[in-house]
């Protein structure tokens, strides 16, 4: 048996299950993308960045609030896809038993693993949408090459839905979801050029921010609204493309053995 | 034509033997019946028939296909209930037809009047908007029932489908797996519960530490097993024992209590009442239960 005997064009029938319940609560899933910018820009952009002042980034001078409100579409298409593969992802796995539903019918756990993920990067794309609506109402990105981070957003939510999704497959309780957070995620939110350019790092830190795949996202954001960059956009876009799909290989195989043996 | 063709089948989890090759046979229209304690090998079993887990070894042929090969095609004809509730809480209780039957690939409108139909069926139409988690167990139960139907399987998998039920509940469930049956579906069912097998099954096997003990119809099984009454004799006396042992009367001694078991046509009934019943005796016929513990034994399993 090969692998892609297991994979077809029916993950979508899993991936339109959750479109169903995303819709039924589709009001509370629009009201966090829409509000979570605002805060952001009335607490960093008005608050915090007459402390500051300009910022140096790419070559070019620009305001704080320039700076991160790409930044800020980038954080939330990792939280929401990343958030989606682990704690939604282990609710209906262990909790809810949807899973084993549908395992009962004409789809592979590899099809339900890849539209989990898809899933992610989707809901992701849809807070994207909101938030970039928002700021650039706002004018913080110039349209119309912002729309660029749609798809964007989506490769982004690949990345992090399948390295989430990883988590999920080796974590014994869901309590344990501390752990990557703590130790992968914050410092990543923190770390990845999204409030401060990584070049205002110490040089022995930086590679380790090349190592994050938000720096990439929030690279690529900054450069499809602003049209500034520090790395090349090929790099970026390689590298989230090879980060997704190592990780989503990884899933598949913990997943395989956590729930086949 | 054999709907299921098992042979040979072992399964094997990190060294521990769950399916021990065991090999058994389905006719089409059949009701049959997967009996044995807890940890039996029961569920692994019919895991593996559903594809959920691989055979370690063996085979598993279903409308005449492979298993590991045609896992797909064989799906798509099964219905499966499985033991644990495995409705979708994020849905409606119509919400659940409709999305299972996406996972079978039913067109839409064709879902929507199978769904209809099963709902009435199961008596739950009245229900079709609630949320899953509202639902009593017995209509939970029906709901998982339902939903296994809406491919419109050639053959029914059920593990364990009344456990935890009311008597009514499981009353309700058992005229509607009857009416299935007449219906000519094929079912393979896994119970506890000895009416219920002894009512529906056609034939059964009874497994333990994954081994195959008897295979059968529920009654040769009990006339073979467990004749054709009981007498329980609570308190036995000396003189009752050497009795049955004089007589070789097939017995289960448990200390407190007695139990023989009578062939046709003796009439142990009257000589026990006569000279042996001090305390209390209980007169009944066997049952599949008689023949379930003394295959399996009466020791606690977990």
């Amino acid at each position: 048996m090969t692998h892609s005997a297991f994979l077809s064009w029916r993950f979508l029938k899993v991936w339109k299950r959750n479109l169903v319940v995303y819709r039924r609560i589709w009001k509370v899933n629009f009201i966090t993308p829409l509000l979570e910018p605002l805060f952001y820009i009335l607490a960093f952009g008005l608050g915090f960045s007459g402390l500051i002042g300009q910022v140096q980034y790419g070559g070019t001078e620009l305001s704080y609030t320039e700076f991160i409100a790409p930044a800020l579409i980038a954080t939330a298409v990792m939280w929401n896809s990343f958030f989606e593969t682990t704690y939604g992802s282990f609710v209906r796995m262990y909790y809810q038993k949807t899973f084993d539903a549908i395992l009962a019918t004409p789809l592979s756990l590899e099809e339900i693993i890849i539209a989990e993920i898809v899933w992610s990067a989707t809901k992701a794309v849809g807070a994207a949408a909101i938030m970039l609506t928002v700021l650039a109402l706002l004018g913080f990105i110039h349209l119309p090459q912002g729309i660029l981070l749609i798809p964007m957003a989506f490769l982004g939510g690949l990345a992090f839905g399948a390295i989430g999704m990883f988590f999920t497959g080796i974590i014994p309780t869901i309590d344990m979801f501390n752990l990557p957070i703590f130790l992968f995620i914050t410092p990543m939110f923190l770390l990845s050029g999204t409030f401060f350019p990584v070049s205002n790092l110490p040089q022995w830190v930086r590679p380790m921010a090349l190592v994050f795949p938000l720096y990439h996202l929030t690279e690529m954001a900054r450069w499809f609204s602003l049209g500034t960059k520090e790395t090349g956009a090929v790099t970026s876009i390689g590298y989230l493309t090879l980060f997704f799909l190592f990780f989503a290989f990884l899933a598949l195989k913990a997943m395989r053995k956590r729930i086949i043996r | 034509m054999k709907i299921i063709e098992v042979q040979y089948l072992h399964k094997r989890f990190n060294g521990f033997v769950a399916v021990d090759s065991i090999s058994f046979s389905v006719e089409k229209g059949e009701f049959f019946g997967l009996l044995g304690p807890n940890g039996a090998g029961k569920t692994t079993t019919i895991r593996m028939l559903y594809g959920f887990l691989p055979p370690s070894q063996g085979s598993i042929r279903i409308f005449g296909m492979d298993i590991t090969r045609d896992w797909r095609k064989i799906k798509a004809r099964i219905g499966v209930c499985q033991q644990d509730n495995t409705l979708d809480p994020d849905l409606t209780v119509a919400q659940n037809l409709y999305v299972f039957a996406g996972y079978f690939s039913v067109p839409k409108k064709e879902a929507s009047s199978r769904g209809k139909e099963l709902l009435d069926f199961f008596a739950l139409s009245h229900k079709k908007n609630a949320k899953v988690m509202d639902l009593s167990g017995g209509m939970a139960r029906r709901l998982i029932l339902a939903r296994a139907l809406i491919n419109q399987p050639d053959l029914l998998i059920l593990d364990e489908p009344t456990t935890g039920l009311d008597p009514q509940s499981k009353h309700q469930v058992w005229e509607k797996l009857e009416t299935l049956k007449e219906q000519g579906l094929t079912v393979l069912i896994t119970t506890h519960n000895m009416d219920e097998a002894s009512r529906l099954c056609d034939r059964l096997i009874i497994i333990d530490h994954g081994n195959i003990l008897v295979e059968g119809s529920p009654q040769e099984l009990i006339i073979r097993y467990a004749g054709k009454n009981v007498v329980e004799v609570e308190g036995p006396d000396q003189a009752l024992r050497s009795y049955v042992s004089a007589n070789h009367i097939e017995h289960d001694d448990l200390g407190r209590r007695m139990v023989l078991y009578s062939p046709e046509g003796s009439d142990l009934n009257h000589t026990v009442r006569d000279r042996f019943c001090t305390e209390k005796c209980i007169y009944r016929n066997s049952t599949l239960e008689d023949v379930f513990l003394r295959l399996t034994g009466r020791e606690l399993r977990e």
